[in-house]
């Protein structure tokens, strides 16, 4: 858990982030989002204290992250960042193995964790453990950079809008992996991002920044439904609205009891996918199924618009 | 082999058996003398001078290196910052002020010999190494650097795992400069007895002698091209077994 306690920083004068209080759930994604010049990355940079604070303070389960030294604080915890920032003269293994090293650990330990994480994504180690990074593809080279973050095992990951460099298709991916991750190793992840798309994909909850201020930070569907300021508004979207509410909830969770007739949407899809998939094939009803194909239950055209307005 | 490996080898082959067996070049030199002049230098062995010549050379620039580096490293970090405008200046007068009036300042406070030459390389290569460390640690991609402190990299092991090796090929190239230079310059070392090849010049141009002027700017240049290609192929080496390419 991440506790913000009225947490602030001045710039000559400028306050850049205002007096932001928030607690970060364990096991959970906050995402961060605002325009350039918000402070969302500011406020991100004094999590780990590569911004130093001006005021307030951030507790990480429960220790104030004052107590040790700003470096040995963030070998704790994950970073990542836009353009990967890997490291030019070293191996992906090498760049994996920063933090582990710097740690101390054994190199076995620090060679078979490496292989892992290569495995988690989808990066043969026999072929990619001796590649420098300019080898890689722009999408192998931020998935490097992301697993260089979690290589010791931290309990919190931050990315500063790790995807903002990647084409839409390699970013769905990474956007994928992230969950997985989540799920796999339980991180509790802080995630930046000007995208609100990318923000109600990943995030349980959503803070929006804004002038350094935080004006809301909730469920993502809340902040459709009951923004607590007009910018939140905008920034959400009115024109969607509807839409991004149905993107939120899954087939399976909607479905109704019983044996559907029409076309099969698959549990994982949102229900936003389904409602295209009806309008698509012209029917008003659809089954659900799992992915290996086992009826789950059905729904109807009226049932999925019910999820598309506030209740 | 490539034509430049070639050549280069065939230049270095032409400068070891010239300084161990100078006598059996005399009859190309002959024709350059008058009355009975000696084709090769005879006041000593040139082989001895050349060394005594690359030592000096090699001696100042380990020291330029040392003080440029340091320097280069300490007004790049935040807290000496304010330092890089005085710190150029003072390197760029080690550049500007010649060699020669630092012999003429230097002799009557350390006397003769190799410590006035010494000092006066060493100021004089000081500012291509300088220059180069402060521009290579300059430009070490600024998400490169965020992410070494972002892993919890504290500012010393930043500096020594991520910005010098980064640095290290231009590092390298202001190092590999700053020696050619001094190996020309270190000729005039030779005015105030420092033992060197600017003897054999001198001696050549006292006695008229343009055999002997020749053979100590022969060799001088053949010693700056091939510790140029030396160096070169030293960096490639380095550089690779770091993996910087």
């Amino acid at each position: 858990m991440i506790t913000v306690e009225n947490l602030s920083k001045v710039y000559d004068g400028t306050t850049v982030v205002d007096a932001v209080s928030m607690v970060i759930e364990k096991n959970t994604t906050t995402v961060i989002v605002g325009t350039s010049g918000s402070g969302k990355s500011t406020l991100l940079r004094m999590i780990n204290r590569l911004v130093e604070p001006t005021g307030g303070r951030v507790l990480i389960e429960g220790r104030d992250t004052r107590e040790e030294p700003a470096h040995l604080l963030r070998r704790r915890i994950g970073y990542a960042i836009q353009g990967h920032g890997l490291f030019p003269h070293r191996t992906v293994a090498e760049n994996i193995g920063t933090v582990p090293q710097l740690l101390g650990w054994s190199a076995a330990r620090i060679q078979a964790r490496v292989e892992e994480l290569l495995q988690v994504f989808q990066l043969d180690p026999k072929a990619y453990a001796d590649a420098m990074p300019h080898e890689l593809s722009g999408g192998q080279q931020q998935r490097v950079g992301v697993a260089r973050a979690l290589a010791a095992e931290p309990a919190v990951l931050l990315m500063d809008e790790p995807f903002g460099a990647l084409d839409p298709i390699i970013r769905a991916k990474a956007q994928e992996d992230l969950l997985e991750i989540r799920r796999r190793f339980g991180t509790t992840i802080v995630l930046v991002t000007h995208d609100m798309d990318e923000a109600f994909h990943l995030g349980d909850r959503v803070a929006v920044m804004s002038g350094g201020r935080l004006l809301q930070y909730d469920r993502p569907a809340r902040l459709l439904t009951q923004p607590a300021d007009p910018f939140v508004a905008r920034m959400t979207g009115m024109g969607d609205r509807a839409m991004r509410l149905l993107s939120l909830t899954t087939a399976g969770e909607a479905a109704l009891p019983g044996r559907g007739s029409g076309p099969a949407v698959t549990a994982s899809a949102s229900l936003r996918e389904a409602l295209s998939e009806l309008v698509w094939q012209g029917a008003d009803s659809a089954q659900v199924v799992d992915a290996d194909g086992t009826a789950r239950g059905h729904l109807t055209l009226d049932a999925i618009l019910r999820h598309g307005r506030p209740s | 082999m490539r034509p430049a490996t070639l050549l280069r080898c065939a230049a270095l082959a032409l400068l070891v058996s010239f300084l161990l067996a100078p006598q059996r070049f005399a009859p190309l030199f002959a024709p350059l003398t008058q009355y009975g002049a000696p084709p090769i230098y005879d006041q000593g062995n040139l082989l001895s001078l050349a060394l005594a010549h690359l030592g000096t050379v090699c001696l100042a620039a380990a020291a330029s290196t040392l003080l440029a580096v340091t320097l280069g490293i300490l007004v790049t970090r935040e807290s000496g910052r304010e330092f890089l405008p005085l710190s150029r200046t003072l390197v760029n007068i080690g550049q500007t002020f010649p060699p020669v009036a630092v012999l003429a300042v230097t002799v009557p406070l350390v006397g003769f010999g190799e410590r006035p030459t010494l000092i006066a390389l060493f100021a004089y290569g000081l500012l291509p190494i300088f220059e180069n460390t402060i521009v290579g640690l300059q430009t070490c991609p600024p998400a490169v650097l965020e992410a070494a402190s972002g892993m919890g990299m504290s500012a010393r092991q930043r500096l020594f795992k991520v910005e010098l090796p980064l640095a290290m090929p231009l590092i390298l190239e202001g190092v590999r400069l700053s020696l050619v230079i001094n190996v020309g310059t270190a000729t005039i070392g030779s005015t105030v007895a420092a033992k060197g090849l600017g003897e054999v010049i001198i001696a050549g141009l006292l006695s008229n002698n343009t055999a002997f002027i020749l053979q100590g700017g022969l060799v001088t240049g053949l010693m700056a091209i091939l510790l140029y290609d030396g160096m070169a192929a030293f960096e490639r080496r380095l550089l690779r077994s770091v993996r910087i390419e």
